[in-house]
C-alpha cells in the first residue's frame, strides 16, 4: 500500500501496520502551503541570482535550476519569511494572506 | 536432557537473554532489576554473546534506544522496575503503536509515593493500557519459560507488539530456586533467527517509522492495534503449545489449581499464588473443602471469556489485587474479573481484596481466612469486606 493510496476514507484494515511508510519523499504529497498566513513574492527584476534565499528555505520551496532560482513552490511554502529577510536586494517581499 | 540449575529470577532471565543472544540491549540500572543488565554485560565482556549493550543516561533513553534499535531491524530488549518504567511511560506507548516486537524484562516493584523498593504490581498495572502484552510469573522457572516465549510471540507477523515479562521483585528476582534450563541449541531453534520484513537499515526499501497521525488516522491505528492484541491470544497459545512439546511444561492464559471440583476460588497474579496453593493443599487435606485457584499468567490481552468459563460454577470468588488504582472501589484485576463475570451472567459472590502492597507479606493463614470468608459469603449471599486490605493494621 503506497501512502498516496491511504486517505481519510481508508478503513482501518488498510492503514499500514504502525502507520509505517514504505517510500521516500512522501512530504511532496502533503501540501503544507495550506498553512500559510503570509506569502513571499518574488520580484525577478531586482534579483541578482546570488542564491542566498534557496539554502535557508526550511521547506525546500525555492527551486534552483542551472544556477538560477525560479518561482516559489507555493504547495509547500509555509510563508515563514526567512527568504525575504535574507535577500539583500529587496527581491522578495512578504504579503499578508495566502 | 534439560539442565538442572539453581538460579535467582534475575539470573534466570539473564541466562535466557544469553541463550537468545539478542542484537541490542540498552538499559539503566534500578532495583530490583539491576542484576539483569549487569549479568548480560558480564556475558558480553566475557565474549559469550555479541549483544550490543548501550549505556544510557535514563530509562527514558533506555526505551527510546530500544525502540530505535528495533525499528532499525534489531532484536532489542531492556529491563527495568518501578520508577524506571514510569520514566519510560511515553515510550511504552510509542513502542506499542509503532508495532515493534520489543521485550521488556520487568521486575515488579511498588511505584514511589512513599518510596519503597519491594514487590507489588503498581508499575505494570499502571502500564496496562499502554498496548503491551503482559505475561506474569509465579516462580523463577515460569519467568525463564515466559522469557523464552516472549520474542516468538512479539515477532509473530499477526502480532508485532511489545511484550512485558513480569516477575515479583525480590520474591522471585532475588530468591534462588531449582530450575530446569533448556539446552542452548533448543532455545536457538525455538526462538529462531529474527528477519524483520521491514526495517530502517534496509537500503532497498526507504521507510519512515512513527509518523504524525491526525484525528483522521489515529482511531484507525488504535483499532489495528486492538486487532493485533486479539491475534496475540491465538499466538500465545500456539507458542505455549510449542513450548510444551519442547519441555513438557504446560502454559496457557492462566493456571487452574485444584479447580476441577472447586466451589471457592481465588484469582491472583504472581508469586503469592505459591502461598495460596499451600493454603489450598492444607484446607483440602484437613477439611476436604473444595477450594481452588486461578493464577493469571496473561493479563494483556485479557482472557475475559476463558476466565468466566473457568469461574462460572464457583459459589464465591476472591479477586486479589497487588496494586491500588484509587478508584475508591476495585483494584485493576478485581474490576476486570468482575466485569467478565457480569458479562457471563455469573451468580458467584465476588469480593475484591488488596494484598502485598509495597512488599507486605501474605501468609498461608491469610489465604485460609480468605477461603473462610468466601464460605460465609456463599452461605449468606452477602459480600462483607469488599475492597478490604489483607494484613492491614487497623483499629
Amino acid at each position: 500500500m503506497k501512502s498516496i493510496d491511504i486517505n481519510e476514507k481508508s478503513p482501518w484494515q488498510d492503514i499500514t501496520e504502525g502507520n509505517k511508510i514504505f517510500e521516500s519523499a512522501t512530504s511532496r504529497n502533503f501540501c503544507t502551503g495550506e498553512w500559510r498566513t503570509a506569502t513571499p513574492e518574488f520580484h525577478i527584476e531586482k534579483c541578482k541570482q546570488c542564491l542566498l534565499c534557496a539554502p535557508v528555505c526550511p521547506d525546500s520551496s525555492i527551486p534552483v535550476k542551472d544556477g538560477k532560482r525560479g518561482e516559489f513552490d507555493y504547495d509547500h511554502c509555509k510563508g515563514c519569511g526567512i527568504c525575504a529577510k535574507v535577500c539583500p536586494f529587496g527581491a522578495i517581499t512578504m504579503r499578508e494572506g495566502k | 536432557m534439560a539442565i538442572r540449575e539453581r538460579l535467582s529470577g534475575n539470573e534466570a532471565v539473564a541466562y535466557a537473554i544469553k541463550q537468545i543472544n539478542p542484537d541490542v540491549m540498552p538499559a539503566f540500572p534500578i532495583t530490583p532489576s539491576t542484576e539483569i543488565p549487569q549479568y548480560v554485560a558480564t556475558y558480553i565482556a566475557n565474549g559469550e554473546i555479541d549483544t550490543e549493550f548501550i549505556h544510557v543516561e535514563s530509562e527514558h533513553s533506555a526505551m527510546s534506544a530500544t525502540i530505535g534499535a528495533s525499528a532499525a531491524g534489531a532484536r532489542a530488549l531492556t529491563a527495568t522496575s518501578s520508577c524506571g518504567m514510569a520514566l519510560m511511560w511515553e515510550e511504552l506507548y510509542v513502542a506499542a503503536s509503532d508495532r515493534l516486537p520489543i521485550v521488556l524484562a520487568l521486575v515488579n516493584r511498588a511505584l514511589t509515593g512513599p518510596i519503597n523498593i519491594n514487590a507489588d504490581h503498581s508499575d505494570s498495572m499502571g502500564a496496562r493500557d499502554s498496548g503491551w502484552i503482559q505475561i506474569y510469573a509465579e516462580s523463577n522457572q515460569e519467568v525463564y519459560d515466559n522469557f523464552l516465549q516472549a520474542f516468538p510471540i512479539a515477532e509473530h507477523p499477526d502480532v508485532h507488539l511489545p511484550v512485558m515479562i513480569c516477575q515479583d521483585g525480590f520474591i522471585t528476582s532475588h530468591g534462588v530456586e531449582n530450575i530446569l534450563l533448556v539446552e542452548d541449541e533448543k532455545v536457538k531453534e525455538f526462538v529462531g533467527e529474527y528477519h524483520p520484513e521491514h526495517f530502517l537499515l534496509n537500503n532497498k526499501e526507504p521507510m519512515a517509522v512513527g509518523p504524525y497521525a491526525v484525528s483522521n488516522y489515529y482511531m484507525e491505528t488504535k483499532r489495528a492495534q486492538r486487532e493485533a492484541m486479539k491475534n496475540a491470544k491465538k499466538v500465545i497459545l500456539e507458542m505455549a503449545d510449542k513450548f510444551e512439546k519442547l519441555t513438557g511444561r504446560k502454559y496457557s492464559f492462566f493456571e487452574e489449581y485444584k479447580m476441577e471440583d472447586a466451589e471457592y476460588a481465588v484469582v491472583i497474579i504472581g508469586s503469592a499464588a505459591g502461598t495460596c496453593k499451600a493454603a489450598i493443599d492444607h484446607i483440602r487435606e484437613t477439611t476436604g473443602k473444595k477450594v481452588g485457584l486461578v493464577k493469571i499468567r496473561v493479563f494483556r490481552p485479557f482472557p475475559e471469556e476463558e476466565l468466566a468459563e473457568a469461574l462460572k460454577d464457583m459459589k464465591a470468588i476472591a479477586v486479589m489485587d497487588r496494586s491500588e488504582m484509587f478508584s475508591a472501589t476495585s483494584g485493576p484485576l478485581g474490576a476486570e474479573v468482575r466485569a467478565a463475570l457480569y458479562q457471563a451472567k455469573s451468580n458467584a459472590e465476588v469480593v475484591n481484596y488488596f494484598y502485598g502492597l509495597g512488599g507486605r507479606d501474605i501468609t498461608v493463614e491469610d489465604f485460609q481466612q480468605v477461603y473462610a470468608n468466601l464460605e460465609v459469603m456463599a452461605e449468606t449471599h452477602e459480600v462483607k469486606g469488599m475492597y478490604d486490605y489483607i494484613g492491614l493494621r487497623e483499629k
